[in-house]
């Protein structure tokens, strides 16, 4: 069965280093002796803890409820005690801490009652909000809550027009290093597969196109086989070997070489009649709705300067030296890079847990990845905008977030790049482009924020002097009224006469007033208003 | 020729009479120039800068009746901000209206509010709430770090604090550029 590929444009060929953790078998790890799980671990809210030090909780109990729609909810990855609810070091560049809870395991590993979802006969928007309530994550590495990516496009399930034309599931693994999916697909086909039949009937895909680059052929056979084994209702899917070359496996690159289609940035791809899942995901869906299990561990490949580089099946919130010191560190090995080479950063601490996001640990050392030759000017040689998959111009938007002026940056469309480190990868000047992008779009997020926060700060002033303005004019409105009353109490016809007279009668009324202050008081409820 | 000229000097006349007409007839109301500036203003509302709060210093600067280096919490990008607006040089902040300093919020000491009521009626922006007698509180995310509160509390129960870096807030750093090629790793 062939099928028509597209190519993108760009991108480049390093060299893969993937056999070599390919060899054995996914390994399961013993339970550490501590489990921190961070109960920030996707794109959106951070989840509201449920749990107190000192409690009790099961494998698979919810620990962390999800805050707003788009967020996910975080359960415990294994029975035992919560040791702490506190901030600890994250799995991030920044080396912030976040709220976490730490679990110290009792051994039994005892899951939560467990039950299938009977997701074919309830309703769509209740089956998005148990998935985000299973915690179910994009885990090609984005970790984008699932649900929002699982609303069909207009009026679909059910209807052959407007449901979506591709379903695409991304095997591609296209990042050096990175195995994990690759070994996934080989050992879990079958699960695989399932998943994406369900997304697919929830979606209403006409076609489900698996994405495997040609670099991978077992997993491709092992995909091949399992949808084999599905006869009829395996019709739609089918199994691609797209051609390898780096960044194959970005949504936008693999839609484009599978269908054809550009997704224009900023717009929602079910609009365009296709939707983009990593395998991984498919997986975790498949245990979410016909296990009823929430999404508790994850497939991390450990490579890079280890003896035995291998990958794991990990429980979130398990510490990477933990994970690493199964495959053997060696002595010279400097620091932990989430991620791979190309789109990974260093990890703050070896203590930091693996979460949702962490397909690959990848120990460094100074040999494997010597520290960057000092950036050179720009030669405006035009390579990274030949490597750019993006088709971005990449010197142009490095000299402008160079000289902080992001405006211009984003003339050059900064938001466009997906950060795949291409143009950084080809540079003859070494110069580190990817940080610069990644530096300025933190900055205008940044005064996004302060704008928005500016906007409603003026906002609120503005309405607290107006308000103070018609509290101004309600008292005058008030004192006005109140002399009113006392005019006509003392027998002056408001309307007549001039101020001059007024105030003499007024005066004169006080006089008056004071002089036989107990026998003429203003009977009750005339003078209030 | 002559035709020509008197065409040209009719349709000036023409032209003229309509522009003139649309500009009394469709006046914009305010100030665009105030409203540009008054946008990249802080809208902390501090009057540090001598006016009671932002609006009144984006009119001033407007009018030129005032410089556009006195909005400390501004800093410096503000004043390049303005300069480029305004076509104006840019200068350093003006030391007598203030420095420019971290973004805090107000904290009150819960135990110590005696509830007076006098720093809701001192936020400009109403970011605190309380009622009289009860203990207040400052909502952080409206509070602007303006310090107006802090003057009239009876018992100095209120502190400004530094907003710390979250995850959600951090930023990429600035790539740094080696002076001097590394050192080779023996
Ligand atoms: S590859 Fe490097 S040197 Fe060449 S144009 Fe791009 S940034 Fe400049
Ligand atoms: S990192 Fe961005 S600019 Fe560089 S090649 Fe990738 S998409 Fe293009
Ligand atoms: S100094 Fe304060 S009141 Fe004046 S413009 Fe700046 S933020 Fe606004």
């Amino acid at each position: 069965m062939l099928r028509r590929l597209f190519a993108f444009n760009g991108g480049v060929k390093p060299p893969t280093h993937k056999s070599s953790s390919t060899r054995a078998a996914i390994a399961t790890l013993p339970l550490p002796p501590e489990l921190v799980i961070p109960l920030h671990q996707s794109i959106g809210g951070t989840p509201r803890p449920l749990v107190r030090a000192g409690q009790h909780v099961l494998k698979g109990q919810l620990i962390g409820a999800a805050d707003g729609n788009i967020s996910a909810a975080i359960h415990a990855s294994t029975s035992g005690r919560v040791v702490a609810v506190e901030a600890r070091v994250m799995a991030h560049a920044s080396g912030l801490s976040t709220l976490c809870v730490v679990i110290a395991p009792d051994g039994e590993d005892a899951w939560v009652e467990c039950r299938p979802v009977p997701w074919r006969s309830l309703p769509g928007d209740q089956v998005r909000d148990l998935l985000r309530d299973a915690g179910i994550v994009g885990l090609g590495g984005a970790v984008f809550p699932s649900h929002l990516k699982l609303k069909p496009g207009p009026g679909s399930r059910g209807s052959s027009k407007g449901g979506l034309r591709h379903l695409v599931i991304n095997g591609a693994e296209c990042e050096p290093f990175i195995t994990c999916d690759d070994m996934q697909m080989r050992e879990q086909a079958n699960a695989i597969l399932a998943g994406a039949t369900i997304m697919g009937e929830l979606l209403g895909a006409e076609e489900i196109l698996v994405g495997i680059e040609d670099n991978k052929p077992e997993a491709v056979a092992a995909m091949q086989a399992a949808s084999g084994r599905l006869g009829e209702r395996g019709g739609r899917i089918q199994i691609v070997a797209v051609p390898t070359r780096y960044p194959a496996g970005g949504a936008k690159q693999l839609i484009r070489v599978l269908t054809g289609i550009e997704v224009p940035h900023g717009e929602r791809s079910t609009d365009y009649g296709v939707q983009c899942f990593n395998t991984g995901t498919v997986f975790a869906i498949h245990e979410a709705l016909e296990k009823g299990r929430p999404l508790l561990s994850r497939i991390v490949t450990v490579a890079g300067n280890v003896e035995r580089p291998g990958n794991y099946e990990v429980l979130f919130g398990t510490p990477m030296d933990y994970v690493v010191a199964r495959a053997g560190p060696k002595p010279d090995t400097d620091r932990f890079i989430m991620g791979g080479p190309m789109m990974g950063y260093a990890m703050p601490s070896r203590q930091v847990p693996v979460v949702k996001a962490t397909n690959c640990i990848l120990v460094g050392s100074p040999a494997l990845f010597p520290p960057p030759a000092p950036e050179m000017p720009c030669i405006r040689c035009g390579e990274c905008a030949k490597a750019c998959p993006a088709d971005l111009q990449p010197f142009e938007m490095y000299w402008h977030s160079r000289a902080k002026s992001f405006g211009k940056a984003q003339e050059y469309h900064l938001f466009d790049c997906i950060e795949c480190g291409c143009c950084t990868y080809v540079c003859p000047s070494h110069i580190p482009l990817v940080d610069y992008f990644r530096f300025a779009k933190s900055e205008i997020w940044a005064r996004e924020r302060e704008k928005d926060s500016a906007d409603a700060a003026r906002d609120r002033y503005e309405f607290r002097q107006h308000r103070e303005e018609r509290e101004k004019e309600e008292r005058a409105a008030r004192l006005a009224a109140k002399a009113a009353a006392t005019k006509a109490r003392i027998g002056i016809d408001p309307s007549a006469g001039g101020a001059d007279t007024d105030d003499q009668a007024l005066i004169a009324a006080a006089i008056r007033r004071t002089q036989s202050a107990t026998t003429d008081l203003p009977p009750a409820g005339e003078s209030g208003t | 020729m002559i035709a020509a000229i008197l065409v040209m000097a009719l349709g000036a006349v023409v032209l003229g009479a309509a522009l003139g007409y649309a500009a009394v007839r469709f006046r914009v109301e305010g100030d665009p120039l105030v409203e540009k500036i008054d946008a990249i203003l802080p809208q902390t509302q501090c009057g540090q800068c001598g006016f009671p709060g932002c609006k009144p210093y984006a009119t001033a600067i407007a009018k030129g009746e005032a410089e556009i280096n006195q909005c400390p919490p501004g800093g410096e990008e503000g004043i390049r901000k303005l300069a480029d607006l305004l076509g104006r040089e840019a200068k350093p902040l003006s030391a007598e209206h203030g420095v420019e300093k971290p973004k805090s919020v107000a904290v009150i000491d819960e135990n110590l509010c005696i509830g007076c009521t006098l720093c809701i009626q001192a936020c400009p922006v109403d970011a605190i709430v309380g009622a009289a007698k009860q203990m207040h509180t400052v909502v952080d995310s409206l509070c602007t770090g303006c310090e107006l509160c802090l003057p009239p509390c009876p018992v100095d129960c209120i502190a400004m604090v530094p907003i710390a870096e979250t995850v959600e807030t951090w930023k990429w750093r600035y790539p740094v550029i080696p002076i001097k090629p590394r050192q080779k790793v023996a």
